[in-house]
């Protein structure tokens, strides 16, 4: 399943981020990050191991707070927002994590219904949505029960995926959904994100190292010393002159990102 | 060189501030979570018995045997004085007012309490914790309130049985070892031993299940780094748990003296 629907109409924008930094100690791992993720659409962000992707994810979905800058989600500015309607905003997201971060004393119900137990709703609901969203991960019903110590890798991360999709997101973050997965297990994630994305029109956002992602995906920003240094369709990234994308999709040694990767300025 | 020392100073008291501060908040959010969301039922069974059922040997162990030893120690200094019909008053107001609540502390913070701060620390480091975060779900309504309120109810029974554990500890001893008569022990409890003795014992001991639970949470809820992160989060959470029922044991009795 490749994607062939590039469009030249400018898409609305879900995810809009403005000058966004974050430091930790004396560090700035976010600098001033300037990115809009069109709304419907797979955008990709790239960089190297410790640019800070995990961060910006995390600070749009609410884990993280930005030392500075905004984020806005479908045109609101979330700085502006009181801590409710923070967080009812931020019910339109759903993060998949690298590690699946499943509950380990929860086991496949309960972690996938955690957020509908939590709401008292009833158990044969619960059960049958549950049911709903492990069919539309591939996963047959025999894992139900079972704990996440007795699931694969990468059965864990579609267990993550349903549990998030049982929010209905209209968005969703993930976090390097095919690290530790061997290329078969990869690819199946890689078809199911965009299976999801494509039935259910949501807006996946997603950390990936993996240039097999880039048959799926429609957009392609690549971070780079705390900033976006390239965004662009997938579908021409391999034809692009900026000199930070050439480099790191082909794994070029030699070019404008640097080596070391300890590039974060300090502003102490 | 006096900079230096200065800034050492100054930072010293500016880190330990925060860490209270950040204390004192952790429960002013788990108390607005308890106020402001229902608390599981089931939740709230569960802690009672993992942090106090599954605690139950130790405590009947600890509370068996400090009474020996305490109606043991004791004789020896009475004999002196010819005051052994007052051994049973001795072991059973020292087992209510203070070892029993004390002891059951001091036990259950190092079972269940550094059990909450690794299993919590867990969590943490495990990206679990921001799970519960991105699905909207208050994790001190989800993880905090529940083991809190759990261990305050549970620590007075628990408290209890190590009291009566104490007390037929040094029964055993009294009777059958040191030859004292059983009504002589059993009396002499009748006639020195009042409810408010007993009301201050599990005062005390739910002091306690609230110090072992806030601290085991808290210390977990702020685990940094990996196992190890873990390790020193659990051990921190004893030490500082088994400090501050030591030192609050003071100050509650002073208070209830006065009650």
């Amino acid at each position: 399943m490749i994607k062939n629907n590039t469009t030249n109409k400018a898409p609305k924008i879900a995810i809009k981020l403005v000058d966004l930094k974050k430091k930790f100690g004396a560090k700035f791992v976010s600098n001033g990050v300037n990115l809009e993720i069109p709304a419907g659409k797979m955008t990709v962000i790239l960089g190297r191991s410790g640019e800070g992707k995990s961060v910006l994810l995390k600070q749009i979905v609410g884990i993280l707070k930005p030392t500075s800058g905004n984020i806005f989600i479908d045109g609101i500015d979330f700085s502006t927002l009181s801590e409710s309607e923070y967080n009812e905003q931020l019910k339109k997201c759903g993060y998949v994590f690298q590690f699946a971060a499943l509950l380990d004393s929860l086991n496949v119900l309960e972690n996938i219904g955690i957020t509908l137990f939590e709401k008292n709703v009833n158990r044969e609901t619960i059960l049958s949505l549950v049911k709903e969203k492990l069919s539309l991960v591939n996963l047959s019903e025999d894992t139900l029960y079972k704990y996440p110590s007795e699931l694969s890798g990468g059965m864990r991360k579609r267990v993550g995926l349903a549990r998030t999709l049982i929010t209905n997101p209209q968005i969703i973050l993930y976090d390097e959904p095919t690290t530790g997965l061997d290329p078969i297990t990869a690819r199946i994630i890689h078809e199911l994100m965009y299976q999801m994305q494509q039935e259910l029109q949501i807006t996946s956002v997603v950390i990936s190292h993996d240039i097999e992602i880039f048959k799926y995906a429609d957009y392609v920003a690549l971070l780079n010393e705390g900033v976006i240094k390239f965004f662009g369709e997938a579908s021409t990234i391999w034809e692009s002159k900026n000199e930070y994308i050439y480099q790191f999709i082909r794994g070029l040694p030699d070019g404008p990102i640097q080596k070391d990767i300890a590039y974060a300025k300090d502003k102490a | 060189m006096v900079v230096n020392f200065v800034n050492f100073i100054g930072s010293t008291v500016i880190d330990f501030a925060h860490s209270v501060g950040l204390f004192i908040l952790f429960l002013a959010k788990a108390i607005k979570a308890a106020v402001t969301h229902r608390l599981s039922i089931k939740k709230l069974l569960l802690y009672m018995y993992t942090i106090g059922v599954e605690s139950i040997n130790i405590v009947v162990l600890t509370g068996t045997f400090t009474g020996m030893v305490f109606a043991l120690q004791t004789y020896i200094g009475f004999q002196r004085v010819g005051g052994e019909q007052f051994l049973g008053a001795v072991v059973a107001l020292g087992m209510i007012r203070e070892l029993g609540p004390v002891l059951t502390g001091l036990m259950i913070t190092g079972r269940a309490g550094s059990a909450i701060a690794a299993e919590i620390g867990t969590m943490n480091i495990t990206e679990q914790l921001d799970a519960l975060r991105t699905l909207q779900i208050n994790i001190y309504q989800y993880l905090v309130v529940p083991r809190i309120v759990g261990s305050i109810i549970i620590l007075p029974s628990m408290a209890i049985i190590a009291m009566m554990c104490g007390i037929a500890g040094g029964y055993i001893i009294s009777v059958y070892v040191l030859g004292l008569s059983p009504e002589d022990y059993t009396t002499s409890i009748k006639n020195f031993v009042e409810l408010s003795d007993i009301t201050g014992g599990l005062i005390k001991s739910s002091v306690f299940g609230l110090i072992l639970s806030w601290v085991g949470t808290y210390k977990g809820y702020y685990t940094e780094g990996g196992a190890r992160g873990v390790g020193i989060a659990t051990t921190q959470s004893v030490v500082l748990s088994s400090s501050l029922i030591l030192i609050s044991n003071y100050f509650l009795t002073k208070l209830l003296e006065r009650m």
